[in-house]
């Protein structure tokens, strides 16, 4: 500890450089943060994922429909425990394509017991199945736009337009909350009833299917037999488990993760050098002192300890305030929801954060120190001769 | 304190070889050298002679070619890195031409370094470095900064910083010899008080003349080879 505070003087001598040093940390931080909590984005799906559920889509892709009428007989399929459907409604909200968010008609009960992770108070269940042109709301969603219980929502649909070509209009009667918090909570699902009898076309068409099964163990098995049973028909299936669904949807984008790791890594590699610059020119500079210390008798090993607890000091203030700007950066909201499901930093990334700072500084620092180490006490001190 | 006896320091057949690139620099052959304990001893000889080679071997900054370097009862050159330092913490004090102060720290803790190494609490520490400074006289320079004090003051809280752990012996490297003839004097004097009155013994490398006069005993040293008589 009294060691610390002659580490923070010398730290405090160049103070340009050192801040600047700590300023490219932060920013490296704040950039590690937030790529992490997009990453995190693209990847809270599929760890959420429910291990007993199947999607089961148009074998040809995912935008095919495929008829309502399977349902019966999906159910009765070997290993299968329940079935129900979706549609993708591509809802367009006031006109505004920057407004995007996902829209699907669902059939009430069957879906929230599919998904018992949108948790929806039991007397707006009541309302829902009471009211036709009911919807009800992920929390997120309801916050970005405002969206209160009794609002009535217009959408058009360029793939479902309703008949007469009227806008489709829904009332909000409920708001449903994630069961964990990376669950998905930006979604608008109304009633299929409503939606088939409206539109102007495909009607006993549905989007694809979404299976429980028995036993998650027998998830290739089941998917299998769902696909036989309907092969040779003029809609063939393609039944895989949801987590597999979600992340090939995922990576119609490209591998999100792959590139954010890359962009990362090379973040860090520059921020290495600018931190290993910093403590090897301190050391440089400051030769002739690191004799003075050891000529009193400060052993080689303080010496290398005191260089790299500057290099760690320097990375820890940079890059500790990095990720609690980032931190609060997350908090304050979701700023792309158009394009982000979810958006929050989970604690294990804050955790590789935390020892990503600990990482550079000792790394960052551990040339210099060694060099300040072996650092001969006469040769440091004829410098100034 | 001291028997003015006995001996403090002995260097027998000292060798300290060079190696520049593939040449060898002789720098003392066979050189031996006693100080009683108690001495104010001034080394003098020309620039190039060897003069810090050999303190710094008496300090244990570095290391013997061949021959015994022997404080007291203890054998530097038979000592690790490590217990070197130990040995240099507890015993030896060095001041520099250009005093060699942390710039990013104030006098008083300039003075407190060597302090760091031992077992005393946050008080005693201050306690210690107050009295240094009281020994120097300047008390009331305790929270200046190196640029913010004259040469001559800056050398005085050089000495406090050597005398803070008590060592028993103080190895001085030209400690006047950047400062002007008044300042000067006053180190001389500080010294040879600190030689007098605290029994401190006292190895003083120098150019000048009038400074060794202050010593109780001068060598010279040329071509590897100590004397007591200036050579021609
Ligand atoms: N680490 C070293 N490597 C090579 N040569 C050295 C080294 N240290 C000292 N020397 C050489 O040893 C000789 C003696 O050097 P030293 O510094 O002891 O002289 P000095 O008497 O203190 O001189 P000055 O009065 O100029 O301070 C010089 O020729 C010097 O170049
Ligand atoms: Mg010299």
């Amino acid at each position: 500890m009294k060691f610390l505070s002659l580490v923070w003087s010398n730290l405090k001598r160049k103070k340009l450089r050192t801040s600047l040093t700590m300023l490219s940390l932060c920013v490296a931080f704040i950039l590690f943060g937030l790529l992490s909590a997009i990453k995190e984005s693209f990847s809270a799906g599929v760890e959420l994922a429910g291990a007993d559920r199947l999607i089961v889509r148009h074998k040809v892709s995912l935008i095919m429909t495929l008829p309502v009428a399977y349902k019966a007989r999906m159910e009765r399929v070997e290993g299968v425990a329940a079935v129900t459907h979706q549609t993708w409604f591509n809802g367009i909200y006031q006109d505004e394509p920057k407004n995007f968010f996902a829209s699907m008609p669902v059939e009430p009960e069957p879906f929230l017991a599919m998904y018992p992770e949108y948790v929806l108070p039991a007397e707006q269940k009541e309302a829902w199945l009471k009211t036709r042109t009911g919807v009800i709301v992920g929390r997120t969603l309801a916050e970005r736009f405002n969206w209160k219980i009794g609002d009535r929502v217009p959408l058009m649909s360029p793939i479902w337009p309703r008949k007469g070509d009227e806008a489709w209009t829904f009332d909000i009667v409920g708001i449903y909350d994630g069961e964990k918090k990376g669950t998905d909570t930006s979604g608008f699902y109304f009633r299929h009833d409503y939606f088939d009898e409206g539109r102007a076309q495909g009607e006993g068409e549905v989007g694809w299917y979404s299976v429980r099964i028995q036993d998650p163990e027998q998830a290739a098995a089941t998917a299998a037999a769902i696909d036989a049973e309907f092969a040779n028909s003029p809609y063939e299936t393609k039944a895989e488990p949801e987590g597999a669904f979600i992340q090939g949807f995922a990576q119609q984008i490209g591998d999100i993760g792959a590139i954010l790791t890359a962009i990362l890594s090379a973040v860090f590699f520059t921020i290495l050098l600018v931190t290993g610059n910093t403590m090897a020119q301190a050391v440089r500079e400051r030769t002739e002192e690191i004799g003075v210390l050891k000529s009193m008798g400060f052993t080689n090993e303080l010496v290398l300890a005191l260089v790299l607890a500057e290099s760690c000091l320097i990375a820890a203030v940079g890059g500790l305030s990095g990720l609690g700007l980032a931190w609060l950066f997350i908090s304050a909201g979701n700023p792309a929801p158009t394009m982000l499901s979810v958006f929050y930093l989970p604690n294990h990334y804050l955790g590789i954060g935390v020892g990503l700072v600990l990482a550079l500084g000792l790394v960052a620092g551990i040339f210099p120190a060694i060099q300040a180490m072996r650092l001969q006490i006469a040769v440091a001190l004829r410098r100034n001769a | 304190m001291s028997t003015g006896q006995e001996v403090l320091v002995r260097v027998e057949n000292v060798e300290k070889t060079f190696r520049r690139g593939s040449e060898e620099v002789h720098v003392l052959s066979g050189m031996n050298l006693d100080v009683p304990s108690g001495e104010f001893l001034a080394l003098m000889g020309p620039s190039g002679s060897g003069k810090t080679t050999l303190l710094n071997l008496i300090g244990g900054l570095d290391r013997t070619t061949t021959g015994s370097v022997k404080i007291g009862s203890e054998r530097l050159d038979q000592m690790s890195d490590r217990q070197l330092a130990a040995w240099r913490a507890r015993h030896v004090g060095f001041v520099f031409q250009f005093y060699n102060l942390m710039p990013a720290l104030n006098a008083e803790r300039n003075v407190e370094l060597p302090l760091l190494l031992t077992h005393l609490s946050r008080a005693q520490r201050k306690r210690h470095v107050q009295t240094a400074l009281e020994v120097v006289g300047l008390s009331h320079r305790a929270k200046h900064y190196p640029r913010t004090l004259s040469g001559g003051e800056q050398q005085r809280v050089g000495i406090a910083r050597a005398i803070v752990t008590d060592p028993t012996l103080l190895l001085c490297d030209e400690p006047t010899g950047d400062l002007d003839r008044k300042s000067g004097d006053e180190i001389l004097s500080l010294l040879q008080a600190l030689n007098q009155d605290q029994g401190k013994t006292i190895v003083m490398v120098t150019h000048d003349p009038h400074a060794s006069n202050r010593a109780t005993r001068t060598v010279y040293l040329e071509k590897g080879q100590l004397s007591a008589e200036k050579p021609e």
